[in-house]
């Protein structure tokens, strides 16, 4: 699509060309970096599969285990065994970086290093249950961060992927085409606006020398 | 220093407490938008929420997908896991690839 509004000349045609050089390596580079992406996406998306199977499972027990010591206690003394957590966690959040996405790494530390004391209660009023579940809730609470992470880097992965399809889609289709087309439309012209000239020079040529002969002629004659 | 939210009904979220997470129990669908956009707003970098109350919010959940903090993660609660979180997974996958790849 060679449109109307750009000018035949020289300068656009050399600008034209750098602007093409340009967007063939940006379109090798962003392929490039939309390769590598999609290596790392699908080994965060198999970690990740494998993560949320463990958690489910991990998660579905400790419910199982709650329910039946949700069963078994009173409600209000359920609450109060839990009301007051021995345990505090703390969450330190630091970035990597994956192919200039930023995506987050959680690091946490419990304020107890003793993973025995996650029982905020004494043992006397609350059932075996309630201890289960606890103890599930703790096994997979590891399990969780690593999901949350892997979850969030996926997420933020397959939004950069997206983008960066795009552009190298809009490069690959558009742009680059655009470019060739434009600057084939540039040198087209200026071989015509050449050839022209050259036809117009020997026209005159000629013209001239048929007015020499003949302002020759009758001297001789 | 960031901190970690968990948002459900009650029976599915009260054993995180022993945890030493924050837990937020809710029921009705309007009170669990609200309190996940304050959290949102707040330090909390990871939000667990369990998958029967995402099922209402996903509009808002889908909203925190692209921002670095939070991040808000699909857990089962206590009715059993709905394969919401791997229906998450599917989607991102299809986002990536521009092409549902099964």
């Amino acid at each position: 699509m060679a449109s109307a509004t750009i000018n035949p000349t020289r300068m656009e045609l050399n600008r034209l060309k750098g602007r093409l050089k340009t967007a063939t390596r940006g379109h090798k580079l962003l392929k490039d970096k939309r390769d590598e992406l999609m290596k790392q996406f699908l080994e965060i998306v198999r970690r990740n599969r494998e993560l949320r199977a463990k958690v489910e499972k991990g998660l579905e027990e400790a419910n199982a285990a709650f329910t039946v010591a949700s069963a078994l206690m009173s409600p209000e003394m359920l609450e109060q065994a839990l009301l007051y957590p021995k345990q505090s966690v703390e969450l330190d959040m630091s970035f990597k970086n994956i192919m200039s996405v930023n995506v987050p790494r959680y690091a946490f530390h419990t304020k107890n290093e003793d993973p025995a004391e996650i029982y905020p209660y004494g043992f006397a009023q609350t059932s075996g249950e309630l201890d289960a579940a606890l103890d599930a809730l703790a096994n997979t609470f590891h399990d969780m961060l690593e999901l949350a992470e892997v979850e969030k880097t996926m997420q933020l992965l397959a939004a950069d992927i997206e983008k960066t399809r795009r552009r190298v889609n809009a490069l690959e289709y558009v742009m680059i085409p655009g470019f060739q087309e434009k600057i084939r439309y540039i040198s087209m012209k200026l071989d015509e606006n050449e050839r022209g000239n050259i036809t117009r020079l020997m026209k005159v040529k000629d013209m001239v020398l048929q007015e020499a002969h003949e302002f020759k002629q009758p001297a001789t004659a | 220093m960031y901190k970690i939210a968990v948002l459900g009904d009650r029976d599915s979220v009260l054993g995180f407490k022993a945890l030493g997470l924050d837990i937020f129990p809710t029921e009705g669908t309007e009170e669990a938008r609200q309190t996940l956009h304050k959290l949102a707003k707040e330090d909390y970098a990871i939000i667990y929420i369990t998958e029967q109350l995402a099922t209402a919010l996903s509009a808002d959940i889908n909203r925190y997908k692209t921002s670095v903090t939070p991040a808000v993660i699909l857990i089962p609660g206590k009715g059993g896991s709905l394969g919401l979180g791997a229906q998450a997974l599917q989607m991102a996958i299809e986002r990536a690839v521009g092409a549902d790849i099964g």
